[in-house]
């Protein structure tokens, strides 16, 4: 473990907040919170989504006002407010989870945007941008074309740049939102040293992140909320991600091994040597009923585009998939639904549901065909069928016709995992299911997965997290570089190996 | 120059696309290669080459509109008749009452979609039926042809005969649609507020998070192209000599199709001033040269239709992997 801070014990902390209350329309966002951060150490904020945090972050940039008796003390001022003018003269800094960048706009207009905004209208000097961009991304060990626009980069580098933009002028204090949603685990790396790099120099940066293996990694101290209420301050020296996971949600998670032996079971999925050149080489696996195999891998290891050449919206250019002994060939993802064959999308939220719409036409999207009487729609049909569902998978809502985007993440991925439930697949893929879901919520979904498997659903699990193949698969494969590369039995092998194995 | 190539891709490729078709219309017809024609060509589109960058600027903010054409219609009545109580004026009356009522129809579309959130192709169809409503019903369709003498007068600013015999012009509307060209161009790229401009129609919530007065956006968009349909219409009653009610119908989807063609995106923060000039170029290049072929006017606008259809698919699948020479370079996506 690294423990990148500058900071001593005791020293004079660079932010104090003190009697922080918050209300939106009745609710307490912010109960008596208070939070502090030492120049320059790391500082990781936790919690599960909603328990305030990105609220805390608006009250000390100034977007939002505190109640009275609120104390932000910051670099040797006292304020009973902030405001985001005072935030971004005085140094403090947020980098935004979706960037708040200009995509058609160059680098160098990007990273110096302040240089065109506020004062009187008056010419642009680019070259000024230039330096000032060249300069800022010098700092970060980074050199771009700062006069492409910024589109033709990848996510990576925007959200580099999106730190570059962000230490023009002097920061002292930075905020990053989930600055690693989105990066591969090397990107992620170089992201840590960035952020170490920044800490060694003197500033402040507070962290938030859902991956809390890299929260003990990169963080001295963290602080956790939990339903808007302070939960407590903690070292990051001898904490669990288990330790955190139990503060942030109140709850003890008791994770075992769930593997069990299925090889008496009929073949289902049997994938033979398939191949698509630059995404997945000669794959071969097979899932018999009632089994989870899980395939974890880094990002871009080909796992997703294998998902899809199975529900048939890739097509492999060798190799042979059969569905019961039958082979198969699927020239769209209608074929591979008929062939029963279910795909739960990665982007939940903008591919997998049709967030403005209600939860029951969400649900029932998929299976269509089931609810016609007289070839038309039938109310009564639908209901009875979202009924079913929503019991059965026991999603939370008030009522059927709310718009999905109602729901948590939680509730949101089983209404997802419901419509596919719908169409009666044989098997199921799930593709990273709990991606914007909070922890707590995340063993709810995992107990729906066994629940289907012992139904005797073949299901794939993918995910990027080890841990949640190796507790909730029979089998665990490791893809890279679009081959499998290791097959594990969680029964015997270690996580910590297998987590060796594929972050290495 | 590699780099130029790729970020301005739609201007070179529209380029390409102008010396394509001028090379075949030069071998197709007698007349068409000459510089008479050129400049012919430069006095006819003056007008909506005004349009066009007035609408590029709202185009890049991230909004549509629809109006401005009958707008102008709407100014140039309301000039001729401001200009009769007055006396007669001159070109700098003229230009300031036209420019003037054209920023104020304008506003009336930025405060409709600031005040009360319409989107602002739905505010800019209200006002384009308004507009054209009110128009029709005050004047009952009758057309104004006693305008003053200096404004029907044609202005030739320069003029010189060619070895061939033709006749090289530059007329008043060339000149007043160069400087409207140069001062929208200057506006976008070299101004501040011209780059808040581009920010607010690229990411509306990233330019507000940087305090960006997003009303202001919208007023001086929608101004701006209220200035530029103002003028236009005033240089276009010059060039026709008369004032039509429903002279300019219709023409907002032209000049729209004309300014997306080089290269400005519906949705915002994309577009430039070079793309859009070379755009209204592309059309009326097209038009000439039909008709100097002798190919039925009633055949143009499938024609015009066709090629549009034909630029857009083509930017849309990037056209510099079609250009040979433009090799990809490592770290883009």
């Amino acid at each position: 473990m690294h423990q990148a801070t500058s900071a001593t014990v005791g020293e004079k902390p660079l932010l104090s907040l003190r009697n922080i209350n918050m209300t939106f329309g009745g609710v307490k966002a912010l109960k008596n919170v208070s939070f502090e951060v030492r120049p320059g150490e790391v500082h990781c904020l936790a919690g599960e989504n909603g328990c305030g945090k990105s609220t805390l972050i608006k009250v000390v940039t100034g977007v939002y006002r505190p109640a009275d008796g609120a104390v932000i003390e910051y670099d040797g001022e006292t304020y009973a407010h902030m405001s985001p003018v005072t935030a971004q003269d005085r140094g403090i800094k947020v980098i935004w989870q979706d960037l708040a960048l200009f995509p058609e706009m160059s680098v160098a207009e990007n990273i110096a945007f302040h240089e065109v905004v506020g004062r009187r209208p008056r010419l642009v000097d680019y070259g000024r941008m230039q330096r000032i961009a060249t300069d800022a991304l010098g700092r970060l060990g980074v050199s771009l074309d700062v006069d492409l626009p910024l589109k033709e980069y990848a996510i990576a580098q925007r959200q580099i740049v999106a730190i570059a933009r962000a230490l023009v002028g002097e920061a002292k204090l930075v905020f990053m939102d989930e600055p690693t949603a989105s990066l591969t685990q090397s990107e992620t790396d170089h992201l840590l040293d960035i952020v170490r790099n920044l800490s060694a120099s003197g500033v402040a940066v507070v962290f938030v992140s859902h991956r809390l293996a890299e929260v003990l990694e990169i963080s001295s101290r963290i602080t956790v909320l939990r339903d808007g209420a302070l939960v407590g301050v903690f070292p990051a020296a001898g904490m669990t991600q288990s330790r955190i996971t139990e503060l942030m949600t109140g709850k003890t998670f008791d994770q075992h091994v769930r593997a069990r032996p299925k090889d008496d079971q009929p073949v289902v999925l049997d994938v033979r040597g398939l191949t698509r050149p630059g995404q997945f080489e000669d794959i071969s696996l097979t899932v018999r009923r009632g089994e989870t195999v899980g395939i974890t891998g880094l990002l871009g290891a080909g796992r997703t585009e294998l998902a899809l050449a199975l529900f048939g919206m890739l097509k492999p250019a060798s190799g042979r998939i059969s569905i019961e002994g039958k082979e198969v060939r699927f020239t769209s993802n209608r074929d591979a639904i008929k062939a029963g064959v279910a795909y739960l999308s990665e982007d939940r939220l903008s591919l997998g549901l049709i967030q403005p719409q209600s939860i029951a036409d969400n649900l029932v999207i998929a299976s269509l065909r089931k609810i016609l009487s007289g070839g038309l729609l039938s109310d009564d049909r639908k209901r009875g069928l979202v009924s079913r569902w929503i019991a059965d998978l026991g999603v939370r809502i008030g009522r059927q016709a709310d718009a999905i985007s109602t729901l948590s993440g939680g509730n949101q991925q089983r209404v997802a995992i419901a419509k596919w439930l719908a169409t009666d697949p044989k098997i199921l893929i799930l593709d990273c299911p709990t991606v914007g879901v909070d922890v707590g919520a995340r063993a709810g979904i995992f107990d729906i997965v066994a629940k289907l498997a012992e139904s005797g659903l073949a299901i794939i699990l993918i995910s990027d997290e080890v841990p949640e193949v190796y507790f909730n698969a029979d089998r665990v494969l490791h893809m890279a570089q679009g081959r499998i590369v290791g097959s594990y039995d969680p029964r015997q092998a270690r996580l910590e190996d297998i987590e060796a194995a594929v972050y290495a | 120059m590699r780099s130029l190539i790729r970020t301005h891709a739609t201007e070179f490729s529209l380029l390409a696309v102008i010396i394509v078709i001028s090379t075949v219309l030069s071998f197709a017809t007698a007349n068409f290669f000459s510089l008479g024609n050129a400049f012919d060509l430069l006095n006819i589109s003056a007008v909506n080459i005004i349009f066009a960058v007035g609408l590029l600027v709202v185009l890049i903010a991230g909004g549509i509109d629809i109006s401005f054409a009958v707008a102008a219609s709407v100014v140039q009545y309301c000039t001729a008749t401001a200009l009769g109580w007055i006396g007669g004026g001159g070109w700098v009356s003229g230009l300031l009452i036209a420019g003037s009522l054209g920023v104020l129809l304008g506003c009336v579309n930025a405060f409709l979609i600031h005040r009360f959130r319409i989107i602002s192709i739905v505010a800019t169809i209200s006002t384009f039926n308004i507009y054209f409503g009110l128009l029709m019903f005050f004047t009952r369709g009758v057309s104004i042809y006693d305008l003053p003498d200096w404004l029907t007068d044609r202005v030739i600013l320069f003029e010189h005969e060619m070895p061939d015999g033709t006749w090289i012009e530059i007329t008043l509307p060339v000149l007043v649609m160069v400087i409207c060209v140069i001062a929208t161009w200057m506006l976008i790229t070299r101004t501040t507020v011209g780059r808040q401009l581009y920010a607010f129609g690229d990411n509306p919530e990233g330019a507000r998070r940087f305090g960006i007065n997003i009303g202001a956006m919208q007023f001086i968009a929608f101004g701006w192209l209220g200035l530029m349909a103002g003028i236009g219409g005033l240089i276009q009653a010059h060039y026709a000599q008369e004032v039509v009610p429903n002279a300019l119908y219709g023409r907002e989807l032209d000049v729209l199709a004309a300014v997306v063609l080089g290269g400005a995106r519906l949705g915002g923060g994309k577009g430039s001033v070079l793309g859009c000039v070379l755009g209204v170029l592309l059309i009326s290049i097209t038009q000439n040269g039909l008709n100097l072929m002798g190919v039925s006017p009633f055949a143009f606008k499938m024609i015009v239709g066709a090629i549009i259809l034909v630029a857009i698919t083509l930017s849309n699948t990037r056209i510099e992997r079609l250009l040979p020479f433009v090799g990809q370079k490592g770290g883009g996506r």
